[in-house]
Parts: structure tokens; sequence; C-alpha cells
């Protein structure tokens, strides 16, 4: 995939303006995460009612890449139930942005929010649930992510 | 030998790896030279020599081959001490680079010297590599670690220096001869002189001023030096430690093993002379011959001729990059006070991006934060794009870099 495939007008636009921008000061769930390497940092806040994810927005640093899939997970996360939201998959943000094809070097630029929503989820149900197998799960997938 | 003399547009035929092509059939532009330097023919063939004619383990069998590994991996040692000018061989310990040079000296040293209460200095522009070790022993020794700070033109504030050493607990202080990120050369005959009229020790991280300036430890007085062969045209995985014989001698071994010893009984042991005491196990043999070619290599051209070499394209891709709108430099913009490093911002563009899509120019630029998180903090930028130079780099590669951010522009419609 070449790079002029990359940046596509809906790329550069979510990075100059990204929707879900900001944070929930009354969340029930935060996260935060960074890539070690390049310094992306990426927090999630999440409003969660009758196990529903009613709001949820994102704040930090990242490249035009991590800025427009943290825009299009949100998007995709808001409105869903717990469910729904613990099974979205890396190709539901990456085929959203046509990005499925992208180097390995730059996977953890797009997928650093779905790490972060995953370890947000797992987090909040560890506090709310008593299926520690369900959490252990999430867990795992949040950690072998990219 | 005048600048004149040196012919750097014959140097690059010394480097096959420019010849190759990147992404569609684009000319290799390599400027990331900060990060690690390629390799000249004469360094990969002293390396590969070495393996076909002269393998074998040092300083221990008594034939022929053994003897000849023996010689060779010596002879880098005195190369180095020529190339740095110290006087005492046996000040000279192998490493694997810079990072291990700086633990070496915080295990060995900071284990035997630390208290309670004390007091490292670093800097705020150190790479990670002088910072964490100090923070490891520090944290171990409830000592403190603290930092000189950087003014807005990227370099040291001096009274932070003077304000440390009046509380009379500083025990070492440890820069680095030229920032990673900015490029900023240390004032260090300031720092030194404070330093020694207080009875500190101070360590200088020469990662990034070796290969590009002709560095003379005994007149800059420090008591540690340190340096990596990767930078440097060397192989990577090697590197040179410099310690001062009467501080050596106070230090405790970092590894136990082969080589360092003298003789080892069931519950004791006693130590190998300098500096064996500090080289455990088999070393890195035929990289520190390769380092030795680098090091050949560099004195054949001169290191004057490279530093004003580097001050020219230094100067030229300064003037260039100012020209493009809404490019932001980091540092100083006196070239007498900074080396070939170039770090900066484009607009409102992460520097991933730029420079994912100028490699798609075949251009190799760093974008990050350049292991310098502290100096990304204090810049208040989550990373910036890096482009630095080498004796094998030209204006006409600058020229290309400055193209390839028009792409940049738009395609972010800037």
């Amino acid at each position: 995939m070449s790079n002029a495939d990359i940046y596509h007008e809906m790329i550069i636009d979510y990075s100059r303006n990204p929707i879900n921008y900001g944070k929930i000061e009354d969340h029930d769930v935060t996260f935060h995460d960074s890539n070690p390497l390049c310094g992306d940092s990426i927090d999630i806040d999440m409003k969660i009612d009758d196990d529903k994810v009613s709001d949820i927005k994102f704040h930090g640093k990242g490249c035009a890449i991590c800025m427009a899939c943290s825009s299009v997970l949100t998007d995709i996360a808001k409105g869903k139930s717990i469910d729904e939201v613990k099974n979205i998959s890396k190709t539901d943000v990456l085929g959203e942005l046509g990005l499925e094809n992208l180097q390995a070097v730059r996977i953890k630029c797009a997928l650093l929010s779905l790490k972060v929503l995953k370890y947000a989820l797992y987090s909040y149900l560890g506090k709310h649930l008593d299926d520690s197998q369900d959490v252990d799960k999430l867990k795992e997938e949040a950690a072998n992510l990219y | 030998m005048q600048s004149a003399q040196i012919s750097f547009e014959n140097i690059r035929k010394d480097f096959p790896i420019l010849e190759r092509t990147i992404r569609e059939n684009k000319t290799l532009v390599y400027l990331d030279n900060a990060s690690t330097t390629q390799k000249p023919n004469q360094v990969i063939d002293a390396i590969n020599d070495y393996y076909r004619n002269h393998n074998a383990n040092i300083h221990r069998a008594v034939y022929a081959l053994a003897e000849e590994a023996t010689e060779l991996y010596e002879k880098t040692r005195d190369k180095i001490a020529t190339f740095i000018n110290v006087s005492n061989r046996e000040e000279i310990i192998f490493v694997r680079g810079t990072t291990e040079a700086i633990n070496l000296v915080a295990y060995s040293w900071g284990r035997a010297h630390l208290k309670e209460g004390d007091i490292i200095v670093t800097t705020e522009y150190e790479h990670h590599s002088n910072i964490v070790p100090w923070q490891l022993l520090t944290q171990e020794k409830h000592a403190k670690l603290e930092y000189i700070g950087m003014d807005d033109d990227g370099e040291l504030i001096l009274d932070d220096l003077d304000k440390y050493l009046a509380t009379g607990k500083v025990k070492l202080v440890t820069f680095s001869l030229m920032s990673n990120v900015l490029g900023t050369i240390s004032d260090t005959e300031k720092i030194i002189s404070k330093c020694k009229e207080a009875g500190v020790l101070t360590l200088i991280d020469g990662a990034q001023a070796v290969p590009h300036m002709k560095v003379d430890v005994e007149k800059l007085g420090c008591d540690f030096f340190a340096f990596s062969g990767h930078k440097m045209l060397g192989p990577t995985g090697i590197g040179a430690l410099w310690v001062r014989k009467s501080v050596l001698n106070t230090m405790t071994p970092f590894h136990g093993g082969g080589d360092m010893i003298r003789e080892v009984h069931k519950y004791e042991t006693t130590w190998n002379d300098l500096p064996y005491k500090f080289e455990a196990g088999t070393p890195n043999i035929a990289d520190v011959v390769g380092l030795g070619a680098a090091i050949d290599y560099l004195l054949k051209i001169g290191m004057d001729n490279i530093r004003q070499h580097e001050v020219e394209l230094t100067s030229y891709a300064m003037e260039k990059l100012s020209e493009v709108k809404g490019l932001h430099i980091y540092g100083t913009k006196d070239i007498s006070k900074r080396g070939g490093v170039i770090s900066f911002n484009f607009a409102d563009v992460h520097p991933h991006d730029v420079a994912q899509i100028i490699d798609e120019e075949g251009i190799a630029i760093r974008s990050g934060h350049h292991c310098a998180q502290v100096l990304m903090d204090r810049l208040n930028v989550a990373a910036t794009s890096r482009a630095s130079f080498y004796i094998y780099n030209t204006k006409e590669e600058i020229d290309k870099l400055i193209n390839s951010l028009n792409k940049v522009a738009r395609i972010f419609k800037l």
C-alpha cells in the first residue's frame, strides 16, 4: 500500500477535525496508553448506562493515522452495548478507513486507540462483573492486538 | 589537509548501500545518521577478512591464529587512544556501545561511591541512556537525580549547575557533548572547569560528537568518556568507555566471568589488570576490528574536514528549511554551536506522517521522540522530525528533502 493511498481525504479530514475528541468529566471509566517507540499517546473516557456506551471521547497526541482511527473507533463504539463493543475488531477500524493493508510499522498507530478501548472495557468489567474469564479474555486480546 | 582536497563525491563510492534504490526506483537519501551511519567497504571488508582469515578467541591460546586475533583486537584499542587522544591504552574498555558504557559507570562506579543524599546531575537534553541508568542508581541508593535546564535556544542553563554544585552533594555531572535531537554542542570547557573547581567527577556522552568532530579527551579533562562505533561508520554492538585510571582503580567489576580474573578459587577471586577487569567473556572481536577500520577511514579524511563538510551542509539545510512556510526548527541558529542534526516540526503535521510521505521519495529521516522524552516535554511536543548528516551527504540530497516536504504540504493542504 503506497503512502498516496494511506493519506486520502478522510484521513486528513479526521486528523484535522477529529470527532469525539475531548474529555468526559463524569466518566465511568478512563484509560491511557502510549506507544513507547513513537510517543503517540491516547486517553479514552467512557460513560456507561444500562450496559451501553452512552458516551465516549478520546484525547491525546498522535499522527494522522492514529487520530483518524481514534475518531472512527469512538464513532463505532458510541451507543453500542458492552457486548458489541467487546467484539469490535481491528478490521472494523482499519476497514472503515481503507487501511487493511497498512504496513506493520504503522499498525501500532492505527490500533493504539482500539487497545486503549479494550483495556478501558476490561478495567470497567473488572470492577463491575464477576465473570473473570471474560475479563481475562479481553485483557489478553488487548495485549495481543499488535 | 584542506577541505578542498577531499572529494566528498568520491566518498560515496565507498558506501555500497548508497547505490541501492528505495520504493519505486528512488535513490536512497539517508538522513538518519544521528541514529546510525552506513558502513564503507573498508569496514565491511575488515570484518569479512577477520572471519575468513583470522578468527580465533583472544588472550588465551598460544597458536598463531589466536595471536593474530589478539593483535587485531588490541590494535583497535591503540587506534582509539590516538583517535580521542588519551595516553593510557589500559583506560579504554570495549563495550557494546554508549548505553552499556554509561550503565557500566552507574554500576561499577556508582555502587562503590554513591551514598544516600548524594546528587547526580544530568541535563534536560540527554538521551534516555544518560538518564535511566542514573534513575536506577539514585533510586537504589536513595540519592537524587537533578537536571541542568535548557533555554529556548537549546543551550544548557549553567546557573542550574552552579546551584547544584553549591550544595556540596554532587558526586557526578554527566552530559552529552552533542545533543542527539538539537545538535547543540555543550559548553564543555565551562561545565568541566566548574566541576573541577568543586571536585566533582564528569562523564561525557560522546556518541554524537565523536563521529563528527575532533575530540581530544585529554584536553576536555573529563573523568569518563563514552562513544559508540555504529554512529561513526563502524559496526553495531561495539563502543568504548574511557575512564581516568585514578577513578578506574576505585571501581568494582561490571560483569564476572572469563578474562576478567587473575585467579579464581572456590570462594574468592582476584581481578585481572586494567582494562581486562572490565571485559568479561569473549568480546565482540570482529566488530572491534571493524571499528578499527572505521577509525582509519575517518582519520584518512580528517576530522576537521568532516566537521567543515557538515557545517556547510547544516548551514545550507538550515537556510533552505527556514524558507519552508510553516516549518519550525528547534535549537540554536548559531552553526558554530551545533552539529549536523536538525529537528523540526512542519505545521500541524505529525512527524510520523512527514517521515512516511517522504519515505516514498526514498528519503530516510527519523520521526518520534528520539529517546529523549524529557527533552520532548521541555519543548512541549510529542515528537519531532529529524534530519542528520554525515560525510556522504550532499546539498543535492538536502534539495530532495526540501522538495519532498512540498509533497507533504500538498497532501496535508498546508
